[in-house]
């Protein structure tokens, strides 16, 4: 565990019911920000910044989308494991 | 007193403070900055990021204490947007790439944006162009937001100084009645702003390049929209010079007064049908107050130039139905969307990549080419015909099949609103613009097929004469006094007579007064202007017999220059009113 993960991938699923609308994404964000990795969130063709409102809101992420998310860093495995958390929680909503 | 000229749009002279609007909120103008300006554009651009953002993190505090906290949250997303560097890269991006001012680098970069949310359609991505365009809004506000605050906290009337303004602003200013007059950097004659100026009669000279840049707020400035000068900080006698033009503009004002309830007839009892061209239906009023009988010429490309989206049959349908109730049982002319040239849909692309827009896809050609839109209008056109004498008009026709298929594409639309039930007028009269060369050479065949006909001056000057009288390098060989012009106007008057075509003049050589005796004298008995010619007009019909007129026409046409054209005209005109 001590061993530094410079490349970490996962897939996680939209389960709230209103999917990935403006407050999910602030709250992605904002986790996302707290990591000093890169971090990428892909659905089909598009590849975005997980720390850019910007880029993130590009997203159309509905209820049951699938999202893989891709990090590079020294706290790549961590900041994953935080963002699927938060995905799993349902952003705390519904 | 640094004297600055450009083209000036209507006949008053006023002196007053000085309004510098910097921008607006609906348009941000194309604006390019010079190479050491660049780093300044960026600058600028994280100042109006940042103070966007600061003023949303302060309302989101505010509804976050009052127990908001869904509100807070959406501000709370704007903040991280706002907050966020990647716009602002991709925006400096186009300000150094591009030498684009900043704030014109961030409506076109929000303007894309946005556009993405827009094309995917699922209802979940279109609420989120709401958002952007909130931010967006916000950001534009940020830009011009100074200078708005000052215009609404105005107390005094000013001379508004801005690179360009659109239409409704220029209609909001006036009913505020605060606005004396305006000086712009952008637009000629035919800008549709310059024509609504000219319309309300208020004192403007467009086409000054970089007034905006030379005035500042609080400044004296006088706008003397009679000779398209714009003085800055007059001196003394400049000042005692221009009141006293002021002043005897107000005393022919009152003159013209006296006649306004009288009929447009010559000492001979020739009578002219004098008729008011407009763009809203708010103008129309003033048309009938300075002795329209009636509206010849509606342009209606306005309600397909504001910014947001097309016009439905709708909306159009309850504005041309709040026109004809306006005009109550007089004629409307209102004629077909006159878009591409200088009148695009911001954001259509349509005409973004013509070398030559002028030649190329606008008026009628555009729409024959979008056949929703063209429906849509003429089934709100004939929708509203049912309230009033409603007659439709199609623009820049240079050959017979553009007339038979619009005419069928009108015969296909009240086919399907009769099967729908609505009421229309059946009958409705159908009018050709003659406003091309081509047309004005084939008046006859195109009289035949249509109820009635009317010049349109601006289009068939520049056309016959080859000139862009927007580029000041040629603008001096814009004019309608050429004999070819003459002797166009002339054969189309006489060729539609022949077919007994009613035929009309709406240019804006039709509101010059310079060239009353001359028209009256070629046989045109319908003349269609912007509300502020009328008088003038009238006071010069009422002022000769239809005898004279003809004899002047015939004077005029030996003439071969425009020079000797004008001189005689000025000299007969003069004649018969001094004041003109």
């Amino acid at each position: 565990m001590s061993e530094k993960t410079t490349h970490s991938e996962i897939e996680v699923r939209i389960s709230n019911v209103q999917g990935l609308h403006a407050r999910p994404v602030m709250r992605f964000v904002d986790v996302a920000s707290r990591f000093a990795s890169t971090i990428r969130v892909r659905k089909d063709e598009l590849d975005v910044d997980a720390k850019s409102p910007m880029e993130m809101m590009l997203l159309e992420a509905v209820q049951g989308t699938a999202l893989r998310l891709v990090a590079e860093g020294d706290d790549a495995q961590q900041a994953l494991q935080a963002l699927a958390d938060l995905v799993d929680s349902k952003f705390g909503e519904d | 007193m640094p004297l600055k000229r450009g083209i000036g749009v209507s006949s008053g002279v006023v002196i007053g403070d000085a309004l510098v609007l910097e921008t607006d909120e609906a348009r941000v103008p194309k604006r390019f900055v010079s190479e050491d300006q660049i780093p300044l554009e960026v600058l600028l651009l994280d100042t109006i990021f940042e103070s966007a953002r600061a003023e949303i993190a302060r309302e989101r505090e505010q509804f976050a204490a009052r127990g908001g906290a869904e509100l807070a949250d959406i501000f709370g997303f704007h903040e991280r947007w706002l907050a966020d560097p990647k716009p602002r890269k991709e925006i400096a991006n186009l300000i150094e790439s591009r030498a684009f001012s900043a704030a014109y680098a961030i409506s076109i970069f929000m303007r894309r944006y946005r556009r993405r949310f827009e094309d995917m359609g699922t209802p979940f991505l279109q609420e989120r162009a709401k958002d952007v365009l909130d931010i967006e809004r916000r950001l534009l506000h940020h830009i011009g937001g100074e200078s708005r605050n000052r215009l609404e906290m105005l107390e005094q009337p000013v001379v508004i100084v801005a690179h360009d303004l659109t239409p409704s602003q220029l209609v909001a200013l006036e009913r505020s009645k605060r606005l004396l007059g305006f000086a712009l950097d952008a637009g000629g004659t035919t800008s549709h702003t310059a024509i609504i100026a000219a319309g309300l009669g208020i004192p403007a000279v467009v086409g000054l390049e970089d007034i905006s840049a030379n005035v500042s707020s609080g400044d004296t400035i006088v706008v003397d929209g009679l000779h398209g000068v714009v003085v800055i900080n007059p001196d003394t006698s400049q000042r005692e010079s221009y009141a006293a033009d002021a002043e005897h503009l107000e005393e022919v004002r009152a003159t013209l007064d006296e006649i306004r309830e009288l009929t447009a007839q010559t000492e001979d009892g020739t009578e002219i049908e004098l008729l008011g061209n407009i763009e809203f239906p708010l103008e129309i009023k003033d048309c009938f107050k300075k002795g329209a009988v009636g509206i010849g010429l509606y342009r209606t490309e306005f309600l397909f130039l504001q910014d947001d989206h097309l016009p439905t049959e709708e909306e159009q349908f309850k504005v041309y139905r709040q026109a004809v109730t306006a005009v109550g049982k007089r004629p409307l002319v209102i004629r077909t969307m006159d878009l591409g040239g200088d009148k695009c849909r911001p954001g259509s692309g349509v005409h973004e990549n013509e070398k030559n827009p002028f030649l190329g896809l606008r008026s009628i050609r555009y729409s024959l080419q979008h056949l929703t839109m063209f429906r849509a209008q003429l089934r709100a056109i004939l929708r509203a015909s049912a309230f009033g004498d409603v007659r439709v008009m199609f623009p820049l026709i240079s050959r017979i099949m553009e007339l038979r298929q619009a005419k069928f594409v009108l015969s296909l639309v009240m086919e399907d609103l009769e099967q729908e039930g609505y009421e229309f007028r059946g009958n409705i009269p159908v009018g050709v613009m003659i406003e091309t060369p081509a047309a004005a050479i084939c008046t006859r065949e195109l009289a035949r097929e249509s109820d009635f006909m009317s010049i349109g001056t601006n289009d068939l000057i520049q056309y016959t004469l080859a000139v862009d009288r927007t580029n000041e390098k040629v603008a001096q060989l814009y004019t309608p006094a050429d004999p070819s012009i003459l002797r166009l106007i002339r054969g189309v008057v006489r060729d539609a007579k022949r077919c007994e075509t009613h035929i009309s003049l709406c240019g804006e050589m039709a509101g010059d007064p310079l060239f009353t005796i001359l028209l009256v004298g070629m046989g045109l008995r319908t003349l269609s202007m912007a509300a502020g010619n009328l008088p003038r007009v009238k006071k010069i019909i009422r002022s000769v017999t239809r005898v004279h007129a003809e004899r002047v026409k015939r004077r005029v046409m030996s003439f071969e220059t425009e020079r000797e054209v004008l001189n005689y005209l000025r000299d007969e005109t003069r004649k018969v009113w001094s004041d003109i």
